[in-house]
């Protein structure tokens, strides 16, 4: 039945080379843990972008309880804590996977590192990962301030200050990210903004870079 | 070509070959951590499923005595509602009167055609009287819906059934209590 219903798009789009140009690769030996049970080192940036898609889709319905204003936005996520059905199981996926991003991301690149895989030709990867890194650091930083409870607010009004400390121009980063002369409700609007449009947005480009250039350059060769 | 014939045998051997059980077995075992994922979403999406409309009674803050069977009286009280994480009471007016067996029948104000407010017949002091249009007592002033006392439309009203009434409790103390909307066929009779 449903070969049949792929046949018959296949039949018409010619969608097979599609997906085998994606999924259809032999795995290289030394990345196999069939072979070698240490070579699921090789497995944490796959499993970086596992986490990362979790996350999209955790978020995606988070958002759909959750209002970023400063008089509501603790009551919703009270509201999701407490009320919603399975609303904790999903809020709790969303607050554990973000710490599973950075060890994942984190246990990724200590492997890149170690094997030299960063090394020529695939400098331009390895920038583009600290890109992400730090994106995703910046995912960290602002969803820490959305439930806006004591410990959102200090973390965020400590961030602010160190954003601050740089000399000569930190009073002015520090007015621009806060949205504000003080951690308020500009804050909340904009780290939410920043939280669930910009962030996707980039991290999405560079994730697709970083994928295109593994494509184009191939797993690094064994030690 | 023997490779061929080999295989074809090998196909036609009832049971399942190896590589459709370990297809079937990841494929499984892929959907089933898939679902766990999943499952959470799909649920906390069909939240508001299974909550139910406002259940709440609230007291009118009038006697069932205070009322009678010839003229329907005009009864504010304030209407609790939840709203996700907001709660409030909602002003609210109801027009009750007495049935002729001497329980109250409350009725909303809001024609049924369109939603505005009804009039009911007052006179110059605000206080209800007969009505100068016949059976006619509620009037509504958008589209000239026309309801008996009991809010039953005339044939003529845009309005598609009779106002609506509120579920009602009368306490030991005689007070009335009114709860959620329900609605009537044209007979009058609650369907929902």
């Amino acid at each position: 039945m449903l070969k049949k219903a792929y046949d018959w798009i296949d039949e018409r789009l010619n969608v097979t080379p599609l997906w085998r140009d994606v999924a259809d690769h032999d795995v290289p030996a030394h990345v196999n843990p069939a072979i070698k049970m240490s070579a699921f080192v090789y497995c944490f940036g796959g499993l970086t972008f596992l986490v990362i898609t979790t996350q999209i889709l955790s978020g995606m319905f988070l958002a759909m309880y959750y209002t970023p204003d400063i008089t509501n936005a603790w009551y919703s996520v009270k509201y999701i804590t407490d009320e919603v059905l399975l609303g904790n199981v999903v809020r709790g996926m969303h607050f554990w996977g973000a710490s599973l991003v950075i060890i994942m991301m984190f246990l990724h690149m200590l492997r890149v590192f170690f094997t030299g895989a960063y090394k020529k030709p695939r400098e331009m990867n390895w920038v583009v990962g600290v890109l992400i890194f730090f994106v995703v650091l910046g995912f960290g930083f602002t969803g820490y301030l959305l439930p806006w409870d004591q410990k959102a607010y200090w973390a965020t009004a400590v961030g602010a200050q160190l954003a601050g400390s740089i000399p000569w121009i930190g009073p002015y980063i520090q007015t621009l990210l806060l949205g504000s002369h003080t951690v308020g409700a500009l804050t909340l609007t904009r780290f939410f903004a920043i939280h669930v449009f910009f962030l996707p947005a980039a991290l999405l480009v560079l994730l697709a870079l970083h994928f295109i250039m593994i494509r184009a350059q191939h797993i690094a060769g064994p030690l | 070509m023997s490779d061929f014939h080999e295989r074809a045998s090998r196909e036609q051997q009832p049971g399942l070959s190896r590589r459709q059980f370990l297809t079937y077995a990841l494929g499984g075992t892929g959907a089933f951590m898939a679902s766990l994922v999943a499952v959470p979403f799909v649920v906390e999406t069909f939240d508001p499923i299974r909550r139910g409309g406002a259940n709440a009674f609230v007291n009118s803050g009038h006697k069932v005595s205070e009322f009678n069977k010839t003229l329907p009286q005009l009864v504010e009280f304030r209407a609790h509602r939840d709203d996700g994480w907001n709660s409030a009471d909602i002003p609210s007016r109801a027009w009750v009167i007495l049935q002729e067996d001497g329980s109250p029948l409350a009725m909303s104000p809001i024609c049924t055609h369109l939603g505005c407010q009804v009039n009911g017949t007052l006179g110059p002091d605000g206080k209800p009287e007969p009505s100068q249009d016949g059976q006619w007592w509620f009037h509504c002033p958008c589209h000239g819906s026309k309801y008996t006392v009991y809010g039953i439309q005339s044939p003529g009203s845009p309005a598609p059934r009779p106002l609506d009434v509120h579920k009602v409790k009368v306490d030991e103390a005689g007070y009335l209590y009114l709860g959620p909307l329900q609605q009537r066929n044209s007979a009058g009779q609650v369907i929902s």
